[in-house]
């Protein structure tokens, strides 16, 4: 399954700027990313072009990270393709625990990268499928 | 001014007829210590097998000092000197590393105590026609129990209202027109801020005097409380080592606390040497209980800072005053009244596998009240990167405090070795509050 990673970061000046540097260090890429604000701290969700390579530097560097799996749906970008997938995934009682999308082509394609909690999550893969999306393979996603 | 005494013969003994008492009480004192098992050996060691080894006040310099980590290393029976069936109350304190320290009274002892705090409430000059609102916590924290036992035997009507719900609190004031109360000066300061927002004025309220005690603070703070709320405040020192609250008070005059000579030694000493500091000098006071059979206490180091005034004071009492707390020899913090260690913190902290062995005490004024926050590291090796697992975290280690500390911190997580590391002389607290 495709690897997004999770960095723990407080909430405060710099902190982002010095994951970046790590990265650019590194020659990681980075496809999409998005910030989750719990006040105090945040959680930093990236995709990447090598997350076992970025995770192993930021390790490196005394980063409180992780690997989680993710499913990345290639979408269409038409109206009303979000509700179907997601109307597919409430049908089956999937619950989504965090997502985000970006646009690749405008009016043309799509990423939607979905948290499932582990046990839903091979149904989950099943019922996108079912509903005519593509699930992006790890390299797929990774070179984008 | 009418200065009202609760025992005038005593509270005005010449300070021979005093040293007296003192010296008798010692070897009355030292006979009940040489009966636990601590002071057999600490006392044979210093070569002093029976009170007739002390014929001088000057002796009691011969007596080793006693600490808190003596109580804890003896706990639970080391200092006990009466057969059980003659202890009628029990105080212990969760102490600082996981072993708590206790505190046995016999009868009499509650008795001498409650006396010594009727004393020292009198000297206020509040008396059996006051109602008296004891906003203390009650329990093992001897403030709540050994005020109360003082306002009973002056003859007050006592609520035991305890410490907290401060809605509670102002509409009980309301109701039975309380006029006096006993309470830590931050808390009296929050409850006043709160009076509007329950819709009560300060004049639909009798309150007189206040007790202010468990927390040193500076005579702007007095000044504040006592024209905020326009009543008189009075100081209090005590300690439970030592009883509890009862050892020395303000009496009309606001002057600093008399020390109630027949009933405590007080010494002023250079807390590195041990050796006494010149008169009217600061230092660290150590106590000797005179009163207290149960649980002798001899040469007590209360880490507490503080001076004794050398000149008289104009009510009369030849029992010396002692200057409010200055400071402490350790690095014990008093957050809200209740007595806080740093190690109590690192215990909880180094309990948890998910957090790292730095962590940070932040102390702040919110309002009034102070503020806690412990900021910790997060653990890089057992982060899963789900936010249900950090709060889930953050609830535990809550909780953990909450139960060790009894005060309820705000924890912080933060990134790992982002924390000053713990070897060396790392600063582990950090206290935000104005300085006196």
């Amino acid at each position: 399954m495709a690897k997004q990673l999770t960095i723990f970061l407080e909430n405060r000046p710099g902190r982002l700027s010095a994951v970046a540097k790590s990265l650019i260090d590194n020659n990681i890429d980075i496809r999409a990313f998005t910030i989750q604000d719990r006040g105090d701290y945040g959680l930093v969700k990236l995709i990447v072009n090598n997350p076992s390579q970025a995770y192993l530097a930021l390790a490196n560097l005394g980063c409180a990270c992780a690997l989680k799996d993710i499913i990345a749906i290639s979408i269409p970008d038409k109206i009303g393709n979000f509700e179907l997938l997601t109307s597919a995934l409430a049908q089956n009682n999937i619950n989504v625990k965090d997502a985000y999308g970006f646009v690749l082509q405008t009016n043309l394609k799509g990423v939607c990268c979905l948290e499932i909690e582990e046990s839903q999550s091979e149904q989950a893969q099943k019922v996108i499928s079912s509903a005519g999306f593509t699930i992006l393979k790890d390299d797929e996603l990774y070179n984008l | 001014m009418d200065v009202p005494f609760w025992n005038r013969e005593i509270e005005t003994a010449d300070r021979s007829r005093l040293e007296t008492i003192q010296l008798e009480r010692l070897r009355e004192t030292l006979s009940w210590a040489l009966k636990t098992p601590f002071y057999q050996k600490q006392l044979r060691q210093a070569k002093i097998s029976s009170a007739d080894d002390i014929r001088s006040l000057a002796d009691l310099r011969k007596i080793p000092f006693t600490t808190k980590d003596d109580l804890r290393l003896n706990f639970p029976r080391g200092l006990l000197a009466v057969d059980m069936k003659d202890v009628v109350r029990i105080h212990s304190s969760s102490g600082t590393t996981g072993i708590p320290t206790v505190i046995y009274y016999s009868k009499e002892d509650i008795n001498n105590w409650a006396d010594l705090m009727a004393r020292s409430i009198f000297a206020t000059g509040a008396s059996s026609a006051d109602v008296f609102q004891n906003m203390m916590t009650y329990g093992m924290f001897t403030g709540g129990l050994g005020m109360h036992y003082g306002a009973e035997r002056v003859g007050m009507a006592v609520i035991p209202i305890g410490g907290g719900n401060t809605k509670r609190q102002i509409k009980t004031m309301k109701d039975f027109r309380t006029t006096v109360v006993h309470v830590t000066p931050s808390y009296l300061l929050h409850v006043h801020t709160k009076l509007e927002e329950f819709d009560i004025k300060r004049e639909e309220l009798a309150l007189k005097k206040a007790f202010t005690g468990a927390e040193p603070h500076s005579e702007d703070v007095r000044k504040k409380i006592e024209q905020l709320w326009n009543i008189d405040a009075y100081n209090s020192y005590g300690l439970s080592e030592l009883n509890g609250p009862g050892v020395a008070f303000e009496c009309v005059y606001k002057n600093d606390m008399h020390l109630w000579e027949d009933g405590y030694i007080v010494e002023i000493i250079d807390p590195d040497t041990g050796e006494p500091v010149r008169d009217g000098d600061s230092g660290e006071v150590v106590l000797t209980n005179l009163i207290r059979r149960a649980t002798p206490m001899l040469r007590y180091r209360t880490r507490d800072l503080a001076y004794l005034h050398t000149d008289p004071c104009p009510c009369g009492r030849t029992h010396r005053r002692l200057s409010r707390i200055m400071g402490r020899t350790d690095d014990m913090l008093i957050i809200n009244g209740i007595n806080l260690f740093p190690s109590q913190i690192e215990e909880v902290v180094m309990r948890i596998p998910e957090v790292a062995t730095n962590y940070i005490i932040q102390v702040e004024k919110r309002g009034d009240l102070d503020h806690l926050t412990v900021k910790v590291e997060i653990y890089p090796k057992l982060f899963l990167g789900d936010p249900s697992q950090l709060e889930a975290l953050k609830g535990r280690i809550t909780e953990e405090l909450r139960s060790a500390i009894i005060l309820h911190p705000s924890v912080e997580l933060h990134e790992p070795n982002s924390l000053p590391v713990s070897e060396g002389k790392a600063k582990r607290v950090i206290d935000l509050r104005p300085k006196e």
